[in-house]
């Protein structure tokens, strides 16, 4: 990763705020907004499964912003859960959230201190704006990152709320094969960026045995595995990356 | 629960149950995030925990999918997988073409295997 010169920049352009927003905005036409979109699509066809009304599949998506989450909201109220139940199944996916916004706020800072605009900022941390706010975001000069990440997870909210009407609007009616390799995009997507993205012999290794610590874990720990595959993998992956070989 | 209806009370279960579930965490780690320095281990512990998480997700998905994926026999989702990561490394790390190599190959393996 290409570290940033711009580090000690005071101010920058004027109109260069506006134009870092403006060309986070086109991240709505990029490979992951296209993997997001046929991700959403899967959700819209869910919610119109689960009784939802179209209204409400639009405030889910915008409010909630995290695809894995709202399956799990949607499953939930869809089996009549009680608002408790339903509430910590949500908190318990959301919680790898918590992670990602830890480690994106640095890549903010640098400018002005702006809580206010950082505490919208942070709605638009999901996996694919993480992904993509590692990869573009460093190579900004500082005080343009905010600006820049604003207009990125603008962009894909509204991509993801397009695929999820769309999808609640074609629900069913799409071939089998189609749909089985829109549901693959995902996963291939998220492997691929987290190699693109790697910075270090620790992130690669985090990579790995979070890899291979999955399916063990969702076979001993269902509900659970994913949390105690980052834990546990991450864990192993930070105490790992200074052997052999010296500093990583 | 009368979510179905489109009344308040279906609104405000999914403000509660849904919205402050997962708001609550990006506050947290806005709150985290400006404490930790990015060199430190700590930082360094969180990236590799995020890191591992999603890389968690990943094999999950491809082992054990849910939806319309599921019918599609897992030597065939293993093969497009490995495929679309061979794309990439062979096209110079080339994420579009590892994406949608990958894709094309279990949508071809499906149509072929009819």
């Amino acid at each position: 990763m290409a570290e940033s010169e711009h580090e000690n920049a005071s101010e920058g352009p004027p109109g260069g705020q506006g134009r870092a927003f403006a060309r986070g905005l086109l991240a709505a036409f990029s490979i992951p907004a296209a993997v997001l979109f046929a991700t959403a699509l899967g959700f819209g066809a869910l919610a119109r499964d689960g009784g939802f009304s179209l209204a409400q599949t639009a405030f889910i998506t915008a409010s909630m912003f995290a695809l894995p989450n709202q399956v799990v909201l949607v499953d939930q109220l869809a089996r009549n859960e009680t608002l408790l139940a339903a509430g910590f199944a949500v908190a318990l996916a959301a919680l790898r959230l918590l992670p990602m916004t830890i480690t994106i706020i640095p890549l903010f800072r640098g400018g002005r201190p702006r809580p206010l605009v950082e505490l919208i900022a942070v709605h638009f941390v999901a996996i694919t704006p993480w992904i993509e706010a590692n990869r573009r975001l460093p190579a900004l000069p500082a005080e343009l990152r905010l600006a820049s990440h604003l207009g990125l997870g603008l962009a894909f909210s509204a991509v993801m709320l397009a695929g999820s009407l769309a999808g609640y609007a074609l629900a069913g009616s799409v071939p089998a094969a189609v749909a089985a390799t829109l549901l693959f995009l995902t996963p291939i997507y998220f492997l691929l960026s987290l190699l693109a993205t790697s910075q270090s012999r620790m992130d690669l290794l985090a990579i790995g045995i979070g890899c291979a610590l999955a399916p063990v874990l969702y076979v001993l720990a269902p509900g659970f595995d994913l949390l105690a595959t980052g834990l546990l993998g991450g864990t192993l992956a930070f105490l790992l990356r200074r052997r052999r070989g010296g500093p990583a | 629960m009368t979510f179905t209806g489109d009344g308040f009370g279906g609104y405000l279960t999914i403000f509660l149950a849904g919205f402050l579930a997962t708001e609550v965490w990006r506050w947290l780690g806005l709150l985290l995030g400006s404490r930790l320095a990015v060199a430190g281990a700590p930082f360094q512990w969180v990236r590799a925990v995020a890191t591992a998480l999603v890389a968690g997700l990943v094999t999950r998905m491809v082992l054990f999918p849910a939806g319309a994926l599921v019918q599609v026999p897992l030597a065939v989702r293993l093969g497009a997988f490995a495929g679309g990561v061979a794309l990439y490394f062979l096209l110079r790390r080339n994420v579009a073409a590892g994406v949608g190599g990958g894709a094309a190959l279990l949508l071809a393996a499906q149509l072929v295997g009819r």
